[in-house]
């Protein structure tokens, strides 16, 4: 099983032929990942060798999946060009959409958002500013690097790609079902909820690890939706907790303003919806690790 | 990045949104002279980036040049919130009828934008919100769509504006709409919005943050940036493409992702706790640690003369351990005796043996490894209570 990404996906790398596409397009290979082709409308019909793998570069989304059979597609094109991008594999009607690019305009967002929203969400948006997801020894889309952590029983979900990194890092003697990495922007597709809901439904996933960080609501939005729906166990980390009033912390999104937005606050709901919270990275490891021993 | 009033009534003003003139003073004798040149009661008003200006005494009326000049005096330099004022903005004292409140901001719950209307403005927004929610008028906002005329009427009639200035709001609320997407800004906002006793509708405040994300299609907004009112070390880090905040603690602190640095603030303010000091920054070196990176982090770093320790927490995961262990001796190297704080480097993930290897041969004596980020913070706070 996994979530949203498995071994049956064909991936498509939007931005390919870019330095981070071509960079990222290997390592995604060499972890076993069944890239397919990548997308630039300037190098339609060329072929590129990455390593030894010749992939095909084709026009458009929609041409690249009619040639391929794709259904998710990774994307690597910079900010500037990154809301027609995303539009595109709206509009292809690709299954699943990556967004790893980083510094997108939050209108911009907002508007290829409203277009999914528009559109009937036929794309699942990952993204954007994130690591992307990685389903253990089945496909990896994105950048989190695939010999952290083997196949397992543990669901991560993240708002940070260097702490999933770390939480995969901590629990490699688990293993994971599928870690994803959602991003810090104040607008992003997929949500902690969206990974929950899938998470609870995925047969291979037994126990659920959620990180947060300052900044908006999702982790108590997310709370109360593990009250009502979720029965698997979770475990939550907070990342932020002496992060001043003001003061954006690295991700668009990661600012507390007001009452509203701390860690505090989060991690309050969180423990009201019966998550264990830890106090730090290695806490939080240890409380999933009493969970897996218990099970 | 959030904008000073009058910079953002300038922003209004050239989106056609109506504003009262105003200049702006840095001192007394031009505050009088830009009231000379209005001839009439002014208001001083000081232009600082946070709230509550009006109680800590920031705004006050003048009727003389004068009187400008000794209110100029008083409200330049004051500490408001924290924030010094600089500079004062001086504009023509008006009569006012009615007050409202008109905003768009990103609503990130709903991944859209959103419109709130009152015609009970003047006051503290979020105190409306609570108090008397029936009075605020939330409407969503399609991103795609925008604002019309006819969505700015619903707005308008969302928040019940009077009728006789209801064409004037509308007006005004497509030109702020305007702003806000043509701007690229995720929060405009006029508190006040007043109608004055001819029945004109005037934005007597402004506030305007931008989206830093969207620069690249706005030059211009380089010039909004107020450099003198940046911290030195955040303004030579910013130089440096380096992602820097800074805070009031001992212990400077460099990390990799943005989550991961928050986390690390985080672990050594409870490693802290018992030796009474704290994390002195934030900063993220982003995935590529290479020496020039590392190094200067470490010069922004070591440039904050309360810093007494320096933990380097980096996780390896598409940087490789050894690179960035290589970045830290190179930087050291190249920062020679100005380098004079002892470093706690916690190495994971990728390549970590040959990373650990490489510090272990240079054997810097500023330089100690530790293999946990708990136990490398607990060190790190140490060494900073050693050195006060």
């Amino acid at each position: 099983m996994a979530i949203f990404l498995n071994e049956n996906s064909k991936v498509i790398v939007q931005g390919m032929t870019g330095a981070e596409g071509t960079k990222h397009t290997k390592r995604m290979l060499a972890s076993g990942t069944n890239i397919v082709g990548g997308v630039n409308p300037r190098k339609a019909g060329e072929k590129v060798d990455f390593d030894g793998t010749v992939l095909p570069v084709f026009g458009t989304v929609k041409e690249a999946m009619e040639a391929t059979g794709a259904n998710v597609t990774v994307i690597f094109v910079p900010p500037a060009f990154s809301k027609a991008a995303v539009v595109e594999a709206i509009d292809a009607e690709i299954e699943l959409a990556v967004v790893i690019t980083e510094g997108i305009p939050v209108h911009d967002t907002a508007y290829f958002w409203a277009h999914a929203v528009a559109t009937g969400h036929k794309t699942r948006i990952i993204g954007p500013n994130c690591p992307g997801i990685i389903s253990p020894g089945k496909s990896n889309a994105g950048i989190i690097p695939a010999n952290i952590a083997g196949s397992g029983k543990i669901g991560l979900v993240s708002k940070s790609g260097t702490l999933t990194y770390q939480m995969m890092h901590e629990l490699r003697d688990f293993g994971f079902s599928t870690a994803i990495g959602i991003g810090g922007d104040p607008i992003i597709g997929t949500t902690h909820i969206d990974a929950l809901e899938a998470f609870e439904a995925d047969e291979e996933t037994v126990a659920i690890v959620m990180i947060g960080e300052i900044g908006g609501d999702a982790e108590e939005r997310a709370a109360a939706y593990i009250k009502e729906n979720v029965t698997k166990p979770v475990v939550g980390y907070v990342a932020g907790f002496t992060a001043p009033e003001g003061k954006t912390m690295g991700h668009a999104g990661a600012i507390v303003s007001g009452s509203a937005g701390t860690a505090q606050a989060k991690k309050e709901a969180l423990e009201a919806a019966g998550v264990k919270v830890g106090k730090t990275p290695s806490e939080t490891a240890d409380l999933m690790r009493e969970i897996m021993q218990g099970l | 990045m959030d904008l000073y009033e009058y910079q953002a009534k300038d922003l209004f003003a050239a989106h056609g949104v109506p504003v009262l003139p105003g200049d702006v003073a840095t001192n007394p004798a031009d505050a009088k002279a830009i009231a000379a040149k209005f001839g009439q009661a002014v208001v001083v008003k000081a232009q600082v980036k946070t709230g509550g200006r009006g109680k800590a005494g920031g705004v006050k009326l003048a009727s003389t040049p004068e009187e400008t000049e000794e209110k100029a005096t008083a409200i330049l330099g004051l500490d408001i919130k924290g924030h010094i004022v600089h500079r004062v903005l001086v504009t023509p004292a008006s009569d006012i009828a009615e007050e409202y409140y008109f905003s768009f901001l990103l609503d990130r719950a709903n991944r859209t934008f959103l419109a709130m209307a009152s015609v009970e403005g003047g006051m503290d927004i979020e105190e409306v919100a609570a108090t008397k929610p029936e009075a605020l008028a939330k409407i969503a906002i399609d991103a795609i769509k925008g604002v019309d005329v006819a969505k700015a009427t619903e707005i308008a009639d969302a928040a019940n504006f009077p009728a006789e200035v209801k064409d004037q709001v509308v007006d005004t609320i497509v030109k702020l709409w305007e702003t806000f997407v043509s701007e690229d800004a995720t929060l405009v906002e006029v508190n006040p919005l007043v109608r004055d006793p001819q029945g004109k509708i005037v934005a007597l405040d402004g506030k305007v943050t931008l989206d830093e994300n969207a620069d690249f299609r706005h030059p211009a907004h380089a010039e909004l940036v107020d450099k003198a009112a940046e911290n030195p070390l955040e303004a030579k880090a910013k130089e440096k493409g380096l992602n820097y905040v800074k805070l009031d603690g001992e212990v400077g602190i460099i990390g990799n992702g943005a989550g991961l640095v928050m986390s690390t603030l985080d672990v050594v303010a409870y490693a802290g706790e018992q030796y009474g000091v704290k994390p002195a920054n934030f900063l993220d070196i982003g995935g590529g640690a290479s020496a020039e990176v590392m190094a200067n982090g470490l010069d922004v770093i070591l440039g904050d003369e309360a810093v007494r320790s320096v933990f380097v927490n980096v996780f390896g995961g598409i940087t490789a351990c050894d690179a960035v262990a290589n970045g830290i001796v190179k930087a050291l190297e190249i920062l020679g005796d100005s380098a004079t704080k002892p470093l706690v480097v916690r190495l994971d993930g990728n390549n970590v043996e040959e990373g650990r290897a490489i510090l272990a041969e240079a054997n810097h004596p500023l330089v100690t490894v530790v293999d946990t980020m708990d136990n490398a913070a607990a060190k790190a706070a140490e060494l900073a209570a050693a050195g006060v």
